[in-house]
């Protein structure tokens, strides 16, 4: 074990503790796993009959396409949100403050309010005449937008911050003007900063798609709400739906990971608060 | 404008359940983050594996498929909460209100967890160190030198996780507790010509709920920052 700061290096008794800790720990998982395991059997869940769906060709092609189906709500709603974070990111940075301060309240209230609400407020007036499957996937796409919109802003916005200040005095000392120092100095070096966080949202996204379900399931949702219907397997349509929203995001957090390694470094990613409020008061730990 | 003021009521009553949702989700998330982290940063290796699992598997999985998995799949392998049934005032608290403390208690512990870590990895190893140099126990480093810095530096990250827990209380909104989003949902519905209203309405419920949350933490580091 690495050092910590909490603990020494154990010594002999410690270490015979520790051991007995372990055994006493994995008796108590194998009889959880074992529990789960007979529950399941007992009530008939480990059938072939319900898990044959997973296996049939027919079937594996449907779940693929509602899982491209989730995919393509989140990438559209992040591609969305980039342009509403980089237009409201540099607008909270602005020096006029007609313009600082229409953003600074615009992403402070979609950062503040449930996207669930967003998506039903889009579902009804906005896509309220298209077909409800369309509607649904256009109401979750954009609802999704605004809300991460709104945290990509402040996201935009750290990063900026967090590029060294020698870097626009430079550029100004040069006789570059606000928008040249923006464009070609501050937001490339950002971006680099910001990219490990704009996967991490994607990640955020990709779960949030889930909820256009309170007006009617898309995508993954959808399968695991019409499959059980027909099939009465809703303990194996959970498990195997719920596996491909993991599997995914694990492969974005991994993602994320490689990014921060070759982009960033060693420094620590970059983190914003659930309100500007909060952020205020992280950075007065930080000091 | 009307339909809001008329129904100011049930708007309150819609709140509410918002309101002691997360507060009963927030105290349990609290504690089993708590075991949570400890189990991380504990010594015992199996242990340590088994929260980083746990972690990793939850907070990857959205939080409506842990709805999802109490209401609709729990029950059929005997996972049944019907035996909770209290009632005070108008206030139902039933199976449904249980779903949904379990399922965010479950899914915001991991956040919780990783902001409590977080706290503790921001210590720096000196500390420690020198704690013990000057012939403190293992009791008094950790009391008086290593948490007390760990814990201060954890309560930005854990009140983020706490405001984003609020906000998810409007998912119990698909799984039948008349919640404020739900609350919204069938006002907006049933009329039609006042949804920006209601919307802005219901907005502003959540916007104090999560600003009252912010100032509590600025409030705090405000009041140690000095320390």
């Amino acid at each position: 074990m690495s050092t910590s700061v909490l603990f020494d290096v154990p010594g002999p008794r410690t270490r015979a503790r520790h051991r007995i800790y372990s055994v006493v720990s994995i008796l108590v998982i194998i009889a959880a796993v074992a529990f789960a395991g007979w529950r399941l059997y007992a009530e008939g869940q480990f059938e072939y009959r319900l898990w044959e769906p997973f296996l049939t060709p027919f079937y594996i092609a449907a779940i693929g396409e509602a899982w491209f189906q989730t995919v393509s709500m989140a990438v559209l709603a992040i591609l969305g949100a980039l342009v509403v974070g980089v237009v409201f990111g540099v607008g909270k940075l602005s020096d006029h403050a007609f313009v600082r301060w229409p953003c600074w309240l615009v992403v402070e209230f979609f950062r503040a309010i449930p996207v669930i609400m967003l998506m039903i407020l889009c579902f009804y007036t906005v896509f309220g005449g298209l077909d409800i499957y369309q509607a649904a996937f256009m109401a979750c796409v954009l609802g999704l937008t605004i809300y991460n919109g709104a945290v990509l802003a402040e996201i935009f916005r750290a990063g900026v911050l967090a590029v060294p200040k020698g870097q626009a005095e430079a550029a100004y000392a040069l006789g570059m003007g606000k928008t040249q120092v923006m464009t070609f100095i501050l937001l490339p070096q950002a971006v680099k900063i910001m990219i490990p966080a704009i996967i991490s949202q994607c990640v955020v996204a990709l779960k949030d798609t889930s909820l256009i379900l309170i007006v009617t399931g898309v995508g993954l949702t959808r399968v695991a709400k019409t499959m059980p219907q027909e099939f009465h397997n809703m303990v194996p349509t959970t498990i195997v739906i719920t596996l491909l929203y993991v599997i995914t995001n694990l492969v974005l957090t991994g993602l994320a990971k490689l990014a921060q390694k070759r982009l960033v470094g060693e420094k620590k990613p970059l983190e914003i608060g659930a309100t500007s409020m909060v952020d205020e008061a992280d950075g007065l730990a930080a000091r | 404008m009307d339909v809001v003021l008329d129904s100011l009521p049930e708007l309150g009553k819609a709140f509410t359940y918002t309101a002691l949702l997360f507060l009963v989700s927030a105290v349990f998330s609290l504690i089993l983050g708590t075991i949570l982290v400890a189990m991380r940063v504990g010594p015992v290796a199996i242990l340590r594996a088994i929260g980083t699992l746990y972690v990793n598997l939850v907070r990857n999985t959205p939080l409506l498929m842990v709805f999802f998995f109490f209401s609709f799949a729990g029950p059929i392998i005997g996972l049944k909460f019907h035996f909770v049934d209290i009632h005070i005032g108008q206030f139902d608290f039933t199976s449904f209100f249980t779903v949904a403390v379990i399922s965010m208690s479950l899914y915001t512990a991991t956040f919780i967890c990783e902001s409590l870590r977080s706290g503790i990895n921001s210590v720096p190893l000196g500390q420690a160190e020198a704690g013990r140099a000057v012939g403190m126990t293992f009791g008094q480093v950790m009391g008086n030198v290593v948490l007390p810095q760990a814990f201060r530096a954890s309560v930005p990250p854990t009140v983020s996780a706490l405001i984003a827990m609020a906000k998810n209380t409007s998912v119990a909104a698909v799984f039948g507790v008349a919640e404020a989003t739900s609350q919204m949902a069938s006002m907006t519905n049933d009329h039609a010509p006042d949804r920006w209203a209601i919307f802005t309405a219901f907005a502003i419920g959540y916007i104090v709920i999560v600003e009252i949350l912010s100032f509590i933490a600025m409030f705090f580091e405000r009041r140690w920052r000095a320390a």
